[in-house]
C-alpha cells in the first residue's frame, strides 16, 4: 500500500516493540512483508500474543516462524463512535478478529479493508495485507485483511 | 464439611454513597468523595470511625487506604487490600477481601470503597493520548480498538453467532434498568426514563452496542462497612449475611490479542459454581441479581453463565417482564445500575443488593432473602457474590 491509502488516519498511537524485546521479531517481520509468530520446539505449539513461555508444556525455547497469512473471520466489530482525535471524521470502520486454521487456530485483530458498510460473515476467508508506514517517527507496518 | 468458607460469617453493616453527578458535575475532589461515602456508611452502621481498622477496594482506586487512615484519624490500620485488574471485575471481591480479613482474624472491621471522579481524571470512554504503544495495546490500538466498548464488542458478536442471542434481550436489559432508574431519586438518570423506540433510535456507539447498551461515566464514591456476623447482630442495621462468594477467570482467558479458548464468555463460566457451592445455593434460590452492565451483551452472558437460563432459552427469558421488579421472575439491577443509577465502577451494583436484604430498595422484591451480584463482564478477573437474609444461615 502507499503511504497515502492507510486504512485508518495518521495520528493514531504507533505500534512499537516492547523494550524487553519479546515482539520485536513480529514488529520486524511485518516490516519484511512477514507474518512471525511464535512456535514452541519443544512441543511444535503456536503460541500468540508472544509470551516467554509455552503454556502448553512450560518450555522457554520458543522460535519465531513465518506462517502465511490467511485465516477466516472469528469475530468483528463496526466502530461508528470515534474516541481518538484523529478518527474524528473517519467513522465507521470495521475491526475483525481473525482466526489462522493453519497455526492452532490463534486469533490476530486487524481492520477489514473496503466498503466500511459491507456485510461481515463470521467464517469468511481472509487474507493478510501488509500496511507499511515507512514514514512514522518509528517506521511500522500493520497486518489488515481483507476477503479473499 | 471443612471451615474453609466465608458463608455466614461477615455481614455488612453499613452503607454510604454520595450524591451521584454526571462526569465533571462533582465539587468535590474524588478523595473527598471517598471520605464522605465512608462517613456517610459509618453513620449507616453507628460506628466510629476511628474503629474502622481496614480498607479493601479495586481498580487501583486512587484514594490511598493510609492516607484515608491517617485523614480520618483511626487508631489502627491492620488490612489495606487491593484487588489486581479487572477495572469494575474487582468490585465483589473486594468484598470478599474484606470478608477474608474479618473471618481469618486480620482486622475487625473493613470498609470496601470506591471512588471515581471521571471529570477529574481520565474518562474511560476515550482513547490513549500518547504517541506510541507496546505490549499487548500495540495490537489493538494502531487498529482503532481502545475504549471499554471497543474491547468487548467482538466477544458480544461471537456470542451472538454462536447462541442467536439478539439485540431484542439486549434492549430489555437497558428497558428493565432504565424503569427502575425512575423509581430511584439518587438516579443520575432519574425523571430520564427510556421508551423501546429512544433505545431502538439511538445512535451506535460500536455494533452490536448503541448508545443505551453502555454504561454512564459518572462522579462520586460508595462504601459498606463489613464487621463479624456476630457483631453485625448487635448493631443498628438489619446485617446482610455473606453466605459466598469468588472471584478469577476461566483457562487463559488473558491469553493475550484476544486468543482467550473460551472467548463468547463472560469470564465467569469457572466462577459460578463455586460461588453456588460456597453460598450453599442454586440459581433458582436467588430472589434479586445485580448483574454489572459496563454493556448489555455482557449482563445476557453473566446471566446464562450463572444458570438462571440456558443459551437456548436467553431471548425469552431475558424478557422486560422477567427482569422488572415487583413481579419479574429475576428482578435485575434494581437501582438503574450503571446504565442509569452511577456508573460507581459497580460498587453501587453492591450496596443495592444489600438494600434488597434489609427491604430497603426504591424497587424492593418482597421478602428477599438470596441477594446476589456479579462484577466485571468479559474481564479479567472477575467477581461475584451473595447476600443473605438471617433465615438464610
Ligand atoms: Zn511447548
Amino acid at each position: 500500500m502507499s503511504n497515502n491509502t492507510f486504512y485508518l488516519p495518521e495520528g493514531l498511537p504507533s505500534p512499537m516493540a516492547t523494550r524487553d524485546g519479546i515482539d520485536e521479531p513480529y514488529w520486524q517481520g511485518l516490516r519484511d512483508n512477514q507474518l512471525m509468530v511464535q512456535r514452541c520446539n519443544d512441543c511444535q505449539q503456536w503460541q500468540w500474543g508472544p509470551e516467554w513461555i509455552c503454556h502448553a508444556c512450560r518450555s522457554f525455547d520458543i522460535a519465531w516462524s513465518e506462517i502465511e497469512s490467511k485465516g477466516v473471520i472469528y469475530s468483528w466489530e463496526r466502530v461508528w463512535h470515534p474516541v481518538h482525535p484523529a478518527l474524528q471524521e473517519h467513522c465507521p470502520y470495521i475491526v475483525v478478529l481473525v482466526e489462522l486454521p493453519h497455526a492452532n487456530n490463534i486469533r490476530m485483530v486487524g481492520n477489514l479493508l473496503g466498503d466500511a458498510q459491507q456485510d461481515i460473515n463470521i467464517g469468511s476467508p481472509v487474507t493478510g495485507v501488509f500496511e507499511h508506514h515507512p514514514n512514522a517517527k518509528t517506521p511500522f507496518t500493520l497486518l489488515q485483511w481483507q476477503t479473499v | 464439611m471443612n471451615n474453609r468458607t466465608l458463608r455466614g460469617k461477615v455481614a455488612v453493616a453499613g452503607i454510604g454513597e454520595t450524591t451521584y453527578y454526571k462526569r465533571g458535575g462533582s465539587q468535590d475532589p474524588e478523595f473527598v468523595l471517598a471520605l464522605k461515602a465512608i462517613l456517610a456508611a459509618c453513620e449507616d452502621a453507628g460506628i466510629d470511625p476511628r474503629s474502622i481498622d481496614g480498607f479493601s477496594s479495586f481498580s487501583n482506586d486512587r484514594s490511598d487506604p493510609s492516607r484515608l487512615s491517617a485523614a480520618l484519624g483511626m487508631h489502627e490500620l491492620k488490612f489495606a487490600n487491593m484487588q489486581w485488574g479487572g477495572g469494575g471485575g474487582g468490585g465483589s471481591a473486594a468484598v470478599a477481601n474484606a470478608a477474608a480479613a474479618i473471618a481469618g482474624g486480620l482486622a475487625d472491621c473493613v470498609v470496601v470503597f470506591r471512588a471515581l471522579a471521571q471529570g477529574q481524571f481520565a474518562r474511560f470512554g476515550q482513547g490513549p493520548k500518547s504517541s506510541g504503544v507496546s505490549g499487548d495495546p500495540a495490537y489493538t490500538i494502531p487498529y482503532g480498538v481502545m475504549s471499554p466498548a471497543q474491547m468487548f464488542a467482538m466477544r458480544c458478536t461471537r456470542h451472538m453467532h454462536e447462541t442467536g442471542v439478539t439485540r431484542d434481550t439486549y434492549k430489555a436489559i437497558s428497558l428493565a434498568t432504565y424503569y427502575h432508574a425512575q423509581n430511584n431519586p439518587r438516579a443520575v438518570m432519574h425523571g430520564r426514563p427510556l421508551s423501546p423506540e429512544k433505545y431502538d433510535q439511538a445512535r451506535w456507539i460500536v455494533e452490536p452496542y448503541q448508545l443505551y447498551d453502555c454504561c454512564m461515566e459518572n462522579d462520586g464514591a460508595a462504601a459498606m462497612v463489613l464487621v463479624s456476623a456476630e457483631r453485625a447482630r448487635d448493631m443498628q442495621r438489619t446485617p446482610a449475611y455473606l453466605l459466598g462468594a469468588a472471584a478469577g477467570s476461566e483457562h487463559r482467558n488473558a491469553a493475550p490479542c484476544h486468543n482467550a479458548p473460551l472467548y463468547a464468555t463472560s469470564s465467569f463460566t469457572s466462577l459460578a459454581p463455586r460461588l453456588y457451592e460456597m453460598a450453599g445455593v442454586s440459581a433458582e434460590d436467588v430472589d434479586v441479581l445485580q448483574s454489572y452492565e459496563n454493556f448489555t451483551g455482557g449482563v445476557v452472558m453473566s446471566i446464562i453463565e450463572h444458570g438462571f437460563c440456558s443459551h437456548e432459552e436467553a431471548n425469552q427469558f431475558i424478557s422486560y417482564d422477567n427482569l422488572v421488579a415487583p413481579s419479574g421472575k429475576l428482578p435485575l439491577n434494581t437501582s438503574g445500575g450503571n446504565l442509569a443509577e452511577c456508573y460507581m465502577h459497580g460498587l453501587e451494583l453492591i450496596v443495592e443488593a444489600v438494600r434488597q436484604i434489609r427491604g430497603e430498595s426504591t424497587n424492593q422484591v418482597p421478602g428477599a432473602r438470596v441477594s446476589m451480584v456479579t462484577s466485571g463482564p468479559m474481564v479479567t478477573p472477575v467477581s461475584n457474590c451473595i447476600f443473605g437474609s438471617e433465615e438464610t444461615l
